[in-house]
């Protein structure tokens, strides 16, 4: 196994840690506070809406991906399968079943709240329909917002399927929202909540976008999830998150202004040799030795289309806070795991162009159909339409068990080697410089 | 050879013919018919049928396939049917097939729609979208919606237009369909010896590869033929099976159930046949809001549907008090997300009604099945000795 020292970090990543810090003791707080509490998913997340009736959003997902990081994990997925939940089924419903069958005890050792409202957010995603009814009989009483989001089938967003999903809100969600809060919705408050959003989307977008300069001055999956992304899901809507996108901005600009590459947890990465486009989510259990594996080969990620799961903001989508409803619908339709294949194969070619990417790879987790069923095929059509070699990993999000540690570096190191030939053979050809 | 055994060696031959030569013939015989392919669970089959149409059930190779191309488009963690299906596509079985459905039923079924987009197999590839919303003013809308997109898909082919006499004949046809498939499972929970579940199986399937016309012909002849004492009646136990409503099991899996002590007097292999509970309305003025209706309010319980306000676990202790089982069998396929995710859940509901019950999973070409008769033996000897 690899030996990880302690995480160096930049001051938008100090200034995150604390932004969550202070959201999981808010939630710890809760009871105290009578803040009401919504679970719900990252992806086609409503956290605006759920902002504007001053409750607190709880993801569980995320609660999944920190007990990973924090070797929690693996035996919540114990203890549920102990439940009779099969080793076959997704692991972020095990770890959450599990983390609540030990008291709820969130990232920062403090015991989350129940839930007051389940908004089932069902986007993109099969499993997270089963894991609420599994919530509903688990959190009896609660109430269930169910929010239908239609998929991508035909490769755009057609304005029946708006109208549908403004009808769910306006009948079955904000009522709801608003027998749990108390309070009345309040679409000016809405408005201007998304107004931040858009402005919180344009940097986000800028940064991720940065990574189109040689040298790119960040990591787009790693840095991606672990420092650039996860602020933007809870705090969407807020001037903090505005803020916490300044900050990030100008810390990416002055990189650039200095030729400086992205930061690993230890330190500046150098030299860039391969330019990656990654597709499937991450592992958590063993993030910094994955990442790790990559860094120290001089490997860097410059897109990636997990951390367009909560939204794909660079193919133009902006919160519109004229028509915050159409624009909820919208943006819940418009994830990345909504998006028919044919569409994420495009995107994924896209970005293989645009940020000039050497090699294209695929993480595949065990548990996660969503993304993983298919992904054989986008490998095939990625390389046969751009040319790049591919290549393929598999481990798991958030179960151990599945993330062998010596096979993947074993694969990655050949496939290394294949972009270091290739490399060779392109300067032999005049291709490259 | 008696005549139960001639239509059942037929229907087993229907059923797994991975040509689907009937439909075929059936396409052939004709001007401006189409083949529309569906995978599980469940489509409304009379749109197609008032279209010109025939649909036709892909429930996968099962065993009766080797799959090896199939296996490079797929994890050794995504379920066997899949894989099984694209084998069946780049083989050209389902070359006449002139469009395909994929219901919403999983992230699986759903990618593998995308699979064959990109592939433009078929002259359309539809994801069918179940609502999750249940209100006819919403969901309701999103349903019919989602209907006429299937509508529009065949005209383009054909030019058929599907009117409100053809719709509401198909809806008639299979009305007699469901209502000829119940009489057989009330007759076979009085008397399960009369047909066992392994030829109800294949007679049953068969329905999904010919027109319902002759499919109602045949299963009018089962009924009559069952209404009839034949066989002898054995000391089993009589078990619901759930869980196995996409990937079909393998016979042998059946078979060897039957043969460890129990009689199945429900199970949910066919699902999509017998989704909707009960008779649509087919004198509407506006067949497809009968169809809506049908499905917002008439619709079985299932992994694939959204059911909090009537849990499925309760549902399924609703089946086992009506057809007198004694036990419930889960036996669902490997890495089938839906129904393993449900599965505690519904085992807790049994539990809290003193339903005694077993698990396992299995592939669609499981090849071995020593285990699973022994567990299921052991669960018939348990019942009947101390239950």
């Amino acid at each position: 196994m690899a030996d990880l020292k302690d995480a160096i970090k930049e001051k938008s990543m100090n200034l995150q840690k604390e932004m969550l810090a202070k959201q999981f003791h808010d939630l710890s707080q809760a009871n105290e506070t009578g803040k009401k509490v919504v679970y719900t998913f990252v992806p086609g997340n409503l956290t605006e809406l759920i902002l504007s009736f001053d409750m607190l959003p709880v993801y569980p997902e995320i609660n999944a991906l920190q007990s990973g990081m924090r070797k929690k994990s693996a035996d919540y997925i114990k203890d549920a399968e102990k439940m009779g939940f099969s080793e076959d089924v997704c692991t972020y419903v095990k770890c959450d079943i599990g983390m609540m069958l030990n008291g709820n005890i969130g990232p920062t050792g403090e015991k989350l709240p129940s839930p007051d409202l389940l908004l089932l957010s069902y986007t993109g995603c099969f499993t997270f329909m089963k894991w609420f009814e599994n919530l509903e009989r688990l959190y009896p009483g609660v109430p269930v917002a169910m929010l239908h989001t239609p998929y991508q089938e035909e490769g755009k967003i057609a304005q029946e399927q708006v109208d549908y999903m403004v009808k769910q809100l306006k009948e079955e969600v904000i009522p709801k929202m608003e027998q749990v809060s108390g309070k009345k919705f309040d679409p000016q408050r809405l408005s201007g909540m998304l107004e931040n959003s858009a402005r919180a989307e344009d940097l986000l977008v800028k940064v991720l976008e940065s990574a189109k300069n040689v040298p790119t001055p960040i990591d787009a999956y790693f840095a991606g999830v672990y420092y650039i992304g996860p602020i933007f899901t809870a705090f969407r809507g807020t001037a903090e998150a505005v803020n916490y996108y300044h900050e990030l901005w100008e810390e990416v600009q002055e990189r650039m202004r200095r030729g400086l590459g992205p930061v690993t947890p230890e330190g500046e990465l150098k030299e860039q040799k391969y330019r990656l486009v990654m597709e499937g989510p991450p592992n958590w259990t063993n993030f910094r030795e994955f990442w790790k594996i990559f860094y120290d080969m001089g490997a860097v990620i410059v897109a990636s289309s997990y951390t367009k799961v909560g939204g794909v903001y660079d193919l133009g989508f902006r919160h519109d806070p004229k028509e915050p409803l159409e624009s909820l619908s919208r943006y819940c339709m418009g994830c990345y795991t909504n998006m028919n294949l044919p569409q994420r194969v495009g995107l994924l070619e896209k970005y293989v162009k645009e940020y000039k990417a050497d090699g294209f790879l695929i993480n595949s987790i065990k548990s996660c159909n969503s993304f993983s069923a298919g992904q054989l095929m986008i490998m095939r059509e990625i390389e046969q339409r751009s040319g790049v070699p591919v290549g393929f990993l598999e481990s798991d999000l958030v179960d151990p068990r599945y993330f062998s540690y010596a096979n993947i570096k074993n694969r990655l190191e050949s496939y290394f080697q294949m972009l270091e030939q290739r490399k060779i053979i392109l300067r032999q050809e005049g291709v490259i410089a | 050879m008696d005549r139960l055994t001639e239509i059942v060696k037929k229907a087993e031959t229907l059923a797994f013919d991975l040509h689907f030569t009937a439909a075929r013939a059936w396409k052939q015989s004709g001007d401006h018919r189409v083949l529309v392919g569906y995978l599980p669970i469940y489509v409304p089959r009379e749109i197609i049928h008032a279209s010109n149409g025939l649909p036709v059930g892909i429930m996968g190779a099962g065993d009766r396939k080797q799959i090896i191309k199939g296996d490079a488009y797929y994890q050794s963690y995504i379920c066997h049917l899949p894989r099984g299906i694209i084998e069946m596509a780049l083989d050209d079985n389902l070359n006449d097939m002139d469009g395909f459905l994929f219901p919403a039923i999983c992230d699986c079924i759903r990618n593998l729609s995308g699979m064959f987009k990109l592939s433009s197999k078929g002259k359309f590839q539809r994801y069918f979208d179940y609502p999750q919303n249940f209100d006819p003013a919403i969901g309701g809308i999103f349903y019919r919606q989602e209907m006429e997109k299937i509508l529009a898909d065949i005209r383009a082919i054909n030019g058929q237009e599907a009117n409100v006499e053809k719709l509401n004949h198909a809806i008639g046809l299979y009305n007699r369909n469901r209502e000829l498939i119940e009489m057989i499972y009330s007759i076979r929970q009085e008397y399960p010896w009369r047909l066992s579940g392994l030829d109800t199986y294949y007679i049953l399937r068969a329905g999904i590869t010919i027109p319902v016309e002759e499919h109602n012909a045949m299963l009018e002849e089962v009924v009559d033929l069952i209404g009839e004492e034949r066989g002898e009646p054995m000391d089993n136990i009589r078990v619901v099976i759930t869980g196995s409503f996409c990937e079909q099991p393998p016979t042998g899996l059946i078979k060897s159930i039957e043969m460890a002590g129990c009689y199945i007097v429900d199970d949910d292999f066919m699902l999509g046949s017998r989704w909707i509970q009960g008779k649509i309305n087919n004198t509407s003025k506006d067949p497809l809001e009968a169809l809506c209706d049908a499905y917002l309010n008439q619709s079985t319980f299932s992994s694939a549907y959204y059911d909090v306000g009537n849990p499925k676990g309760k549902r399924l202790v609703e089946l086992v008090k009506s057809r007198n089982a004694d036990g419930v069998i889960f036996s669902a396929a490997s890495f089938c997300d839906p129904a393993l995710l449900d599965r505690p859940l519904m085992q807790k509901e049994c539990d809290d009604s003193g339903i005694p019950h077993i698990n396992f999973q299995y592939h669609e070409n499981t090849g071995q099945f020593k285990v699973i008769k022994e567990q299921a033996g052991t669960f018939s000897d348990s019942i009947k000795l101390w239950v």
